[in-house]
């Protein structure tokens, strides 16, 4: 089966990033795939670089990253809830003319279009948060 | 493209943080992929359809002028339920009057919110191929 897999919960609020994070390495060890993972809300702040929790404390960006690098997973952050937010990517911090950004290597930005679209051709949306 | 039928269900209050809002954002770029869309309003987001709101003096924003859009949309299906509006005393005298104008029905002038049980609108969703919960 290809799921599509939305997350929307602020991963400091809620154990939604973390819980969608399980699913998705069960359900690729399981044979199914993952069409994309959308993060939106408060989960774009997954994407941030700039995160420094305590250092025994996981960090759950970098597991995101290594699950998707091993799988070739798609992580889309959805801009308008990143901008919110303040997740930017090199290119649109530039656009607008911030000095930094903070959008992780592994990760894309794009439009909510892209949630959409993973909702309808995917088998199943399963959602988080 | 398939056309899947798509469920936005809203549990918010429409002042408690911008959740409302970026319900709504999803709900008008999921128009655009002409899909079968609908909206279901319970708990307490029955609050968020509530008439008279004035948010602007509070510096929130107004979602319920924002729904007046959704006829626009194509979005035609919003469905309220009944216990959650008695439980918070509210009835449909209370809510937006939404309107779209029906294609099945020469285009006539149609109110859009429809009153639902919590029984009924159970058997709604496990009839849908996606549900967002808001």
């Amino acid at each position: 089966m290809q799921f599509a897999i939305l997350i929307k919960s602020d991963p400091n609020q809620s154990p939604a990033v973390r819980s969608a994070l399980m699913f998705t390495r069960a359900a690729l060890e399981a044979g199914h795939s993952i069409q994309r993972v959308f993060f939106y809300q408060g989960a774009v702040t997954t994407a941030s670089d700039m995160l420094s929790p305590p250092q025994n404390e996981e960090r759950v960006g970098e597991l995101w990253s290594e699950l998707a690098a091993k799988y070739e997973l798609e992580l889309v952050v959805c801009i308008a809830a990143a901008q919110r937010r303040g997740v930017w990517s090199e290119a649109e911090a530039g656009r607008l003319g911030y000095k930094a950004h903070n959008l992780r290597a592994d990760y894309s930005i794009s439009g909510l279009g892209q949630l959409i679209e993973a909702s309808i051709e995917s088998d199943r949306l399963v959602s988080f948060g | 493209m398939a056309t899947k039928k798509i469920m936005y269900i809203n549990r918010a209050t429409p002042h408690g943080g911008i959740t409302a809002k970026e319900s709504l954002d999803v709900v008008l770029i999921s128009a655009a992929f002409d899909q079968d869309v609908a909206l279901a309003f319970i708990d307490d987001g029955v609050y968020q359809l509530l008439k008279g709101q004035q948010p602007e003096k509070s510096g929130s924003r107004n979602v319920a002028k924002s729904f007046a859009a959704l006829g626009d949309y194509d979005v035609r299906k919003v469905y309220v339920e009944q216990e959650s509006l008695a439980e918070r005393g509210l009835s449909e005298a209370d809510l937006v009057d939404l309107r779209h104008e029906n294609p099945e029905d020469d285009y006539r002038d149609t109110a859009s919110i429809r009153l639902i049980s919590r029984e009924k609108l159970a058997r709604l969703f496990s009839r849908q191929d996606v549900l967002f919960n808001f």
